[in-house]
């Protein structure tokens, strides 16, 4: 299971990466894709949406199930990864990199510290199921 | 067209590709007035000049066609189907048979009260019987689907609000209810908050007493929830619930564990569907027609949709003055035909058979769970009532999930069971094998399921191919969700 160092991640399974200015990107982890199986649809925020910590951003559909997205952190979306739209199995094949889903402008980055570092997160996942 | 054989195809063209061009399934007589071109009825801009592709075929093509396709389904008449949730009951004949009697059939909807008390009645009759075997006030037959009657339940949840003055915001869900619950509360306005299941598969109700506020229309809960599993805590559940205003909405989809032994009125619910294609045993599947009885108490009564069969000394009508009502959600009285076989169900049956039927179907489920819980991985220890929910844990091992599992029993002869829900239970398989199997029915279900445990620690690889000996075999689902065809298109065009 990959969990890359330097990012801050959610219990939901969401990931953000600290950009440069107060920004982050956001995405799903490994692990939440690997869970849904084949992705066949997301859907996204509008840019320029203002979003609180934990507010639900969209939604994300596989063959198995439809799962909702949360944010990390509040602010306002300043981009969308609009290749998602033509091609969802980005969030499979690459869920840091290419499956990205929003960047958003951090209202408050003192809220980072509450999420969850890598090695956080990889003793969160293997408690939450089971092993 | 590639057909190898007229009866076993392999194939069966789509009626589009069986057209040539000048065939009809009609023959009119000649016309004994003078034609009117429709040019001169019409305005040009609504004359459409050409219908592509539109199919001209025979009447022996066009029921040879559909003859055939209809050979590939499989559905309850030809074998056992233990869809979770769906209780995919059989449906006994005799329902067909007094829903199809011309005298009740053929009784146009518009046709006026006096004429039509028969109808009435029956509708008025079915209307007391589940008022009787739900223990509340009142009932519609209005609503066309369960799902139809859940957003009826909390439109009225939210007139009586309306009522009070004071609206809430908030909807309560446990994350083991139907999934519709959650789009019903939504589309009548409210937001969903979610409370989560305890480890034995039931409400947390320490969680519930925290969410629950002056804020809260109500709390929708399915009894015995997408686990099988009864709310056994109920009546705290009510009084928590009402302490503070709030209503209960019962999601009564699962009502074939309760019926003739509980009665929802008893444990507090305001209200309630009830889907008669399920515990009744009307017709479903292919997107029905259906029917989503909502019932409720006497404070709700007012907002019930329009009309409601009422009977006064000169027989029985519908009452239109109903000024409090959520308003009409479907034309006339609803889906008749479903009614007539539902009450044909109930009073054939009579109380003590209703009872029985109950008994049976929760024997049956646990029955399955009993023999199957050797093999397949039981996610909650707590007892079963209509149906029971396994995981794919013990297969994992071998790489083998639950979608190979539903595979497979294809190939086994049976339909698969309802997969991947409930959401709580990773890889589920939601089993409800419904009163209608008998032992050796079951047996042969559960042999099966045994049999595909082995192959799965023997041979992966067939697993992950199966089905092989359907008409389609492992499909391509992911492409399918994710670059679908919606329609035909004439193949010069595509």
């Amino acid at each position: 299971m990959t969990i890359p160092e330097g990012l801050r991640y959610t219990r939901e399974h969401e990931w953000i990466r600290v950009l440069e200015e107060g920004r982050g990107r956001v995405g799903i982890t490994h692990h939440a894709q690997d869970e849904l199986g084949d992705v066949v649809f997301v859907e996204l925020p509008r840019t320029g949406d203002e979003l609180g910590g934990d507010d639900v951003f969209g939604t994300v559909e596989s063959v198995k199930a439809v799962s909702d997205l949360y944010s990390p952190v509040s602010g306002r979306v300043t981009e969308v990864n609009e290749s998602l739209e033509e091609q969802p199995e980005l969030v499979n094949d690459d869920p840091y990199g290419e499956g990205w889903m929003i960047q958003v402008e951090l209202s408050d980055p003192a809220e980072l510290d509450g999420l969850m570092s890598a090695q956080e997160y990889a003793s969160y996942v293997s408690e939450e199921s089971g092993h | 067209m590639n057909r190898t054989s007229p009866v076993y195809n392999l194939n069966e063209p789509l009626i589009f590709e069986q057209s040539s061009p000048g065939k009809a399934a009609y023959s009119l007589p000649p016309l004994d007035v003078e034609d009117t071109p429709v040019e001169e009825i019409l305005e040009p801009g609504l004359i459409r000049q050409e219908i592509r592709g539109f199919p001209e075929v025979s009447e022996v093509e066009i029921i040879r066609h559909y003859t055939r396709m209809s050979t590939w389904n499989y559905h309850i008449d030809l074998g056992m189907y233990p869809l979770g949730s769906c209780t995919m009951k059989y449906n006994p004949r005799l329902n067909e048979r007094t829903a199809r009697m011309p005298r009740i059939a053929m009784v146009h909807p518009m046709q006026e009260a006096a004429l039509s008390q028969g109808n009435l009645k029956l509708i008025h009759r079915l209307q007391e019987c589940l008022q009787e075997l739900t223990g509340l006030d009142a009932v519609t037959l209005q609503p066309a689907a369960g799902s139809q009657g859940e957003m009826v339940g909390i439109l009225m949840v939210r007139a009586h609000h309306e009522a009070q003055q004071r609206q809430r915001r908030y909807v309560l869900i446990p994350d083991s209810a139907h999934g519709t619950n959650p789009a019903s509360a939504a589309i009548a306005g409210y937001q969903v908050v979610s409370i989560p299941s305890d480890s034995s598969g039931r409400i947390d109700i320490r969680v519930l007493r925290e969410r629950m506020n002056q804020d809260v229309a109500c709390l929708m809960l399915t009894n015995p929830n997408t686990l099988g599993i009864f709310e056994s805590r109920i009546e705290e559940i009510s009084r928590i619930v009402h302490d503070q205003g709030g209503l209960i909405y019962m999601d009564g989809a699962n009502f074939n564990a309760l019926m003739g032994y509980a009665r929802p009125g008893d444990m507090g619910i305001d209200v309630l569907h009830l889907n008669l294609h399920k515990t009744f045993s009307t017709p479903h599947g292919g997107g029905g027609p259906g029917c989503g009885a909502v019932a409720c108490r006497d404070l709700l009564a007012p907002y019930l949709p329009s009309p409601v069969i009422e009977r006064d000394g000169s027989g029985y009508r519908a009452n239109p003055d109903r000024p409090h009502s959520v308003g009409p959600v479907h034309a006339f009285h609803g889906n008749f035909g479903m009614m007539v076989r539902a009450l044909t169900y109930i009073l054939t049956c009579g109380g003590s058979g209703l009872k029985q039927i109950t008994e049976t179907a929760v024997l049956n489920a646990n029955y399955i769970r009993a023999r199957l819980q050797e093999y397949f991985h039981l996610p909650y220890p707590t007892p079963s009532m209509h149906e029971a929910v396994f995981s794919d844990k013990t297969l994992e091992p071998f790489g083998v999930k639950t979608l190979d599992v539903a595979k497979q029993l294809i190939d086994e002869g049976f339909h698969p069971p309802t997969i991947y829900f409930p959401l709580i239970v990773r890889g589920a398989m939601m089993i409800e094998p419904t009163e209608s199997e008998s032992k050796a029915e079951l047996d042969a279900f559960v042999d099966a399921m045994i049999r595909i445990y082995h192959r799965a620690r023997e041979d992966a690889d067939a697993a992950h191919e199966a089905p092989r000996l359907a008409k389609r075999t492992r499909l391509d689902e992911t492409r399918a969700a994710r670059r679908p065809v919606l329609r035909w298109t004439p193949e010069e065009e595509a």
